[in-house]
């Protein structure tokens, strides 16, 4: 009885507070260094970080909710939860069904990685990549053949069993794979530049949230503090954000460093 | 956990090891064992009486409750899984809260707009507000849900089947002695039908068992999701960095199931040799012999 009266009590209270209803935010959780989830099992990772500045910029309350990638558009337009930052590139595509806020990463390169420097990754090959990614879209044009997986670390794993012959991602996701490979792994070909940057996904209708967000944004870019969190979480030779907006060497940034 | 794991990247060997199988994100993996067996304990009855539902509707004299019930079962069993979870659980979501909306909301504002569906504040299940347990305990109910709608609808076949496969002889004896239909079925018909339907459902409750990791679309973490996250390489970044390891966690799983899967087994084998006693069937004969 006691326990009922204290739910009772509990859902009346959360009733009460209804009009400050917290903005919820999805992520995927298996992008390193976009988002993560961290050794204390929570998510974490640049978007995470960036998504917390905007929220207090914002004068937000923010939480993070888990969500698969596959069902992570359909929950979104279901108003299961408010916004998307899981390393998402803005595309054309994607606008058709939901809208972005302005870019939060600068347009990144995507690249090839296998085993084999010289590895064939044009007609005939078979690459992998994760499932309706720009990049997947990109492989399918370019002639190889696509080989999909749910998540980004299977695509790593097809290479290294043999699946594929090679791996197309995030350059910034491929990094440290590369580098910590002993030499196993190595770059093939050039970087590929692909989409319009890493926005917010917002939903269609939700013009409020996205004005709120972009100007949490803008001042971001504009004070450095942007920069500052792609510093932290992205190895040498990310793209940071200039005076302007567009996309520009470490050398050319303003970076405001945070913790 | 332990004291000594505050600096991980000092570590070696076994007090390495042990820091990393007690890291919060293994506390989570060794909870989401708990997880599963919930969901199937709170699943298999829920979804069994739909089944028997399903399986009485789909022999009613009563037509229309006749075709709901083969709707139903051949709608669902056509229906592949991943699919059916994508859908049916977000399906669900909008119409409850839709049927909310038309009560407590302002209904000249529609729902639908453009790509988006959308209610207000008061019509949101769970409130935005609400703490995470709710929404938590909201996605697992939705998942309940959905399992036992394709599980019923098998289970419904099954069921059915079994009830067509009581000797007639059986039915016309209890309508000789001035039974009416409702205790026909309730006397001997369905007492008798078990023995005949405990190997389907036995099969059934096997595929359940391993259907589980559909849950992650859902948003719940079951062993298969964190089996996969944990196992997966590390990089630097994080604070446990290992390769590929995703052998080790799928074998720990598979010993698992195999636990599993050997426990219902055992209590299968015990139900079916219950539920055969004295009954007009193989089974049942070599009992009979055994016990003379």
């Amino acid at each position: 009885m006691r326990t009922t009266l204290t739910v009772a009590a509990a859902i009346a209270l959360t009733a009460g507070i209804a009009s400050a209803a917290p903005v919820r935010i999805a992520s995927e959780g298996a992008y390193p260094p976009y988002n993560l989830v961290n050794d204390s099992g929570e998510l974490d990772g640049f978007d995470i970080d960036v998504g917390n500045e905007i929220c207090e910029r914002a004068e937000l309350e923010c939480v993070w909710v888990k969500n698969d990638w596959d069902s992570i558009l359909p929950n979104l337009k279901s108003s299961n939860y408010d916004a998307i930052m899981a390393g998402m590139s803005i595309t054309e595509e994607r606008q058709q069904e939901i809208q972005f806020s302005q870019n939060y990463f600068p347009p990144a390169a995507s690249a090839y990685a296998a085993m084999d420097a010289e590895a064939n990754v044009g007609d005939g090959a078979v690459v992998a990549a994760q499932t309706a990614t720009i990049q997947a879209a990109h492989v399918a044009e370019s002639g190889a053949t696509l080989l999909e997986f749910a998540t980004p670390d299977e695509t790593v794993s097809a290479v290294r069993n043999g699946e594929a012959d090679a791996v197309f991602a995030d350059k910034d996701f491929l990094e440290p794979v590369v580098v910590e490979s002993n030499g196993e792994f190595s770059w093939v070909g050039e970087d590929v530049p692909l989409g319009g940057g890493i926005g917010v996904g917002i939903r269609q209708s939700d013009n409020e949230l996205r004005e709120k967000m972009d100007a949490a944004i803008d001042s971001m870019k504009e004070d450095g503090t942007l920069n500052g969190l792609i510093q932290k979480w992205f190895a040498e030779g990310a793209m940071y954000f200039g005076p302007d907006g567009e996309a520009v060497a470490e050398a050319d940034a303003t970076i405001t460093p945070v913790e | 956990m332990f004291a000594y794991c505050a600096d991980p990247k000092a570590l070696e060997g076994l007090a390495w090891l042990s820091c990393y199988l007690t890291s919060g994100t293994h506390l989570l993996f060794y909870a989401s064992f708990g997880t599963v067996l919930f969901l199937l304990a709170v699943t298999a009855p829920i979804a069994l009486l739909f089944g028997f539902g399903g399986a009485l509707a789909s022999r009613s004299h009563f037509a229309p409750l006749r075709w709901f019930g083969k709707i139903y079962t051949s709608m669902v069993r056509g229906v592949p899984d991943v699919v059916f979870f994508m859908f049916v659980p977000i399906a669900l979501d909008q119409l409850f809260e839709y049927l909310r909306s038309r009560v407590s909301c302002d209904t000249s504002v529609p729902v639908r707009q453009g790509n988006d569906f959308i209610v207000c504040e008061a019509a949101k299940l769970p409130r935005a507000a609400s703490p995470e347990w709710v929404h938590d305990s909201y996605g697992m109910f939705l998942a309940v849900l959905a399992f036992s709608i394709v599980f019923g609808a098998f289970a419904a076949n099954v069921l059915y089947g079994a009830m067509n496969a009581v000797p007639r002889a059986q039915l016309e004896t209890a309508e000789a002695y001035g039974m009416t239909r409702r205790q026909v079925n309730r006397r001997v018909l369905i007492p008798q039908m078990w023995s005949y339907a405990v190997p389907g459902l036995s099969n059934l409750w096997m595929i359940l068992i391993k259907a589980t990791p559909l849950l992650f679309l859902l948003g719940v973490e079951d062993i298969v999701y964190w089996a996969r996250e944990l196992g997966g390489s590390k990089t630097s970044a994080f604070t446990y960095p290992h390769p590929d390891w995703r052998l080790y966690y799928f074998l720990a799983i598979l010993v698992f199931y195999l636990l599993m899967t050997w426990a219902s087994e055992r209590v299968l084998s015990r139900v079916r040799r219950r539920l055969s006693l004295g009954q007009a069937t193989m089974g049942g004969e070599t009992l009979r012999k055994a016990g003379a």
